[in-house]
């Protein structure tokens, strides 16, 4: 057999229908006629027979197979224009819907060309090029301007601007220099980085949130699920009225028709075709949608739980006051940088960088420190000793706040802030405010949130009250739950669930995943990078912007509402084509071509979805 | 036991995918065989002993489906 295209194959045979319809109209019936259709039959209709042969092999019934039923038994009892123009048809539907379904899954191929394909490493001494999964881990990466980043690693030189769209769809470059990490498949818009690769192959972010948004594409939906099992039956049955139907009216045609029409070719595909567009479209945005049936889910949700540290706020805390009482204001900062200094809680953190800025780098260090786990610490200095840490700290060892002391630390924690107290055995000499900054975006998106029909948007903290209901009051929070160890937070959510349905939780996936995995959808913000989030999350939101969740919401329903108007629209077209083929106003190649273009339209109307998101509304 | 993923030509029928999938289920040494619509991508489970890489790939080819590659 001549090995040609698909292609190929349309074209010649569209040249030939085309010639024998011509000749059908000129001299009508004749040998020449009869040939031409015949040999459009025999070129379009070859792969159909192959496959429908290698089928049977297998006692497998697919529509191949039934089209070729049809097609011999047209060319029986003498419709070989029929036969014809049902395989010609037939053929072009299937190289038109190979076509459009690649366009739905054009956002996923998109995704895949950003995979760096070569590496330059530098070995003794001299640079060389070779394939990303050749670099060893430890080696190091030169990129320059214009290039990909083909490994995970963190910087040892130079400085650049890195697009890092690849892995969080933000295609706002940022900026990175020695210690700070990068990700393979980003692009260098200028600058020039040495960088020690730490995860390469398939090891690397970018290679697995490939795999994982690969896998998605194939995880069912329900709803496809149900018409698979609805398909299973629809087609014997339809085969099973063609024999009827012939039995009883001795109508060869009438059956042979309703061969060609009982694939629900357009019904199968209605869902996965959207689902597929859906999830390219997120993950070309930032979002991973794992799977058809999160993507149903996703727009349904009644109530969002955020986690706050991390989440609803940066998770970087800052100094935003320092009050002092009998000291000067820098004094008690300098002070509390060296208590601080061998300490490595972010609180720590905050005050040593705070007094960076403030003073520049201080150097002198505590003469001996003791940490008293959640309280604070001990620290001797210049010959005296200081406390630092939280209330409790200073009532353990006897020190009292003055009235004045007491409504200035109220104060501070009404607003939201946490405080760390400093002083001695006399009495309290200073106090330094920390607040988290919150996300520009989180009050925006509680109010989109609620616009998009979220019944309660809450708040689940380990933090104290006070600072819980600032941050609530500021962002307009519905409810919040502070105080609250790891497995609190799954009582909660269960309890929510119990009260308003389906509920989401939104977290960093650092100390929430039991949180995650029990809420009836786990959304996992900032993915790029924490591991145990990408894994357990249903849906990982790859920036750390949190506006992509209401984004996403949005392109769930779109997926949804595109499944719904596929499924209708293929219910519709099978039952009007099954009544035309009854009332027989429909023959063998116009039934064909209706399926056929009915499965282009579902499939032209899933692409749309494609494009959600451009001009920022509803598709 | 050994795992094989074959990526084939578009597929556009879901029709087509319970027919790959039956012929490689029916055949003596593949354990599992799941064909992915959306990735046009087959994986399958098979026991070296019985049958080869090779040969499935031939069976899929047989059915009229183009592997375009393994891995």
């Amino acid at each position: 057999m001549v090995r040609l295209t698909k292609g190929k194959r349309v074209f010649i045979s569209g040249v030939l229908i085309a010639a024998s319809y011509l000749l059908k109209r000129l001299i009508g019936y004749e040998t020449p006629t009869v040939i031409l259709m015949i040999a459009t039959t025999i070129i379009a209709g070859t792969p159909i027979f192959v496959k429908a042969i290698g089928a049977i092999r297998y006692r497998i019934v697919g529509i191949d197979a039934l089209v070729t039923i049809a097609v011999t038994g047209a060319v029986l009892i003498g419709e070989y224009w029929e036969a014809a123009a049902v395989t010609f048809l037939f053929l072009l539907g299937d190289y038109l819907e190979a076509r459009t379904i690649e366009k739905t899954r054009s956002s996923i191929k998109a995704l895949i060309d950003l995979a760096p394909d070569r590496a330059r490493v530098r070995r003794d001494g001299v640079e060389v090029e070779i394939t990303p999964a050749e670099v060893r881990p430890g080696e190091v990466v030169v990129v320059k301007p214009g290039e990909k980043i083909a490994v995970d690693g963190t910087v040892l030189e130079g400085s650049a601007y890195v697009n890092q769209a690849a892995i969080t769809g933000e295609s706002f470059p940022v900026s990175r220099r020695a210690g700070e990490p990068v990700f393979s498949g980003t692009i260098i818009e200028s600058g020039y980085l040495l960088i020690k690769a730490e995860r390469v192959g398939d090891d690397t972010t970018f290679a697995r949130i490939l795999a994982m948004v690969e896998e998605a594409q194939d995880k069912k939906a329900k709803t496809q699920k149900f018409l698979e099992q609805f398909s299973r039956y629809y087609t014997p049955g339809i085969i099973f009225l063609a024999i009827i139907m012939y039995l009883i009216t001795g109508d060869l045609s009438l059956a042979l028709t309703l061969l060609v029409i009982a694939c629900p070719g357009a019904l199968v595909i209605s869902t996965p075709v959207s689902i597929v567009a859906g999830i390219g479209n997120g993950a070309k945005h930032g979002v991973l949608v794992k799977g058809g049936e999160i993507m149903e889910k996703l727009g349904t949700i009644k109530v969002v739980a955020f986690d706050k540290t991390g989440t609803l706020t940066v998770g970087q805390p800052k100094v935003t006051g320092v009050k002092a009482y009998g000291l000067e204001e820098k004094e008690v900062l300098k002070l509390a940088a060296i208590g601080e200094a061998y300490s490595e809680h972010p609180l720590g953190k905050a005050i040593i960088n705070h007094a960076w800025v403030e003073l520049g780098p201080v150097q002198e260090t505590p003469e001996e420190t003791e940490i008293i786990t959640g309280q604070g610490l001990r620290f001797c200095w210049a010959g005296e000793i200081y406390y630092l840490g939280n209330r409790k700290l200073f009532s353990r060892n006897g020190v009292n706040l003055t009235p004045q002391e007491e409504d200035d630390l109220r104060a501070e924690e009404e607003q939201g802030r946490t405080t760390v107290l400093l002083g001695t055995a006399a009495g309290i000499c200073g106090i330094i405010s920390i607040a988290d900054v919150l996300r520009a975006e989180a009050g925006k998106l509680v109010t989109d949130l609620k616009a998009q029909g979220v019944k309660k948007v809450v708040m689940l903290t380990g933090d104290n009250r006070r600072t819980a209901a600032a941050i609530a009051a500021e962002i307009g929070l519905d409810e919040y739950y502070s105080e609250l160890l790891p497995e609190d937070k799954v009582n909660i959510l269960a309890d929510l669930r119990k009260r308003y349905g389906r509920t989401a939780m939104v977290g960093d996936g650092v100390n929430d995943a039991p949180a995650l995995a029990s809420a009836d959808l786990g959304i996992a913000v900032g993915g790029a990078g924490t591991d145990v989030a990408i894994e357990t999350a249903d849906v990982v939101l790859m920036s750390a912007a949190l506006r992509q969740l209401s984004y996403a919401i949005g392109l769930s329903r779109a997926t949804v509402r595109n499944m719904k108007q596929n499924i209708s629209f293929a219910l519709l077209v099978a039952a009007l084509l099954l009544a035309g083929v009854l009332v027989k106003t429909v023959n063998l190649s116009f039934g064909m071509m209706v399926h056929e273009a009915s499965v282009l339209l579902v499939t032209a109307n899933a692409a749309r979805l494609l494009g959600y998101g451009r001009n920022k509304d509803r598709v | 036991m050994a795992n094989k993923t074959y990526q084939l030509e578009t597929v556009t029928c879901p029709s087509c995918v319970a027919k790959i999938e039956g012929m490689l289920k029916k055949t003596a040494g593949i354990s599992e065989a799941e064909v992915m619509f959306n990735t046009s991508r087959v994986k399958v489970n098979f026991d070296e002993n019985v049958i080869s890489a090779e040969e499935i790939r031939n069976k899929i080819e047989g059915l009229g489906f183009k592997v375009l590659g393994e891995k």
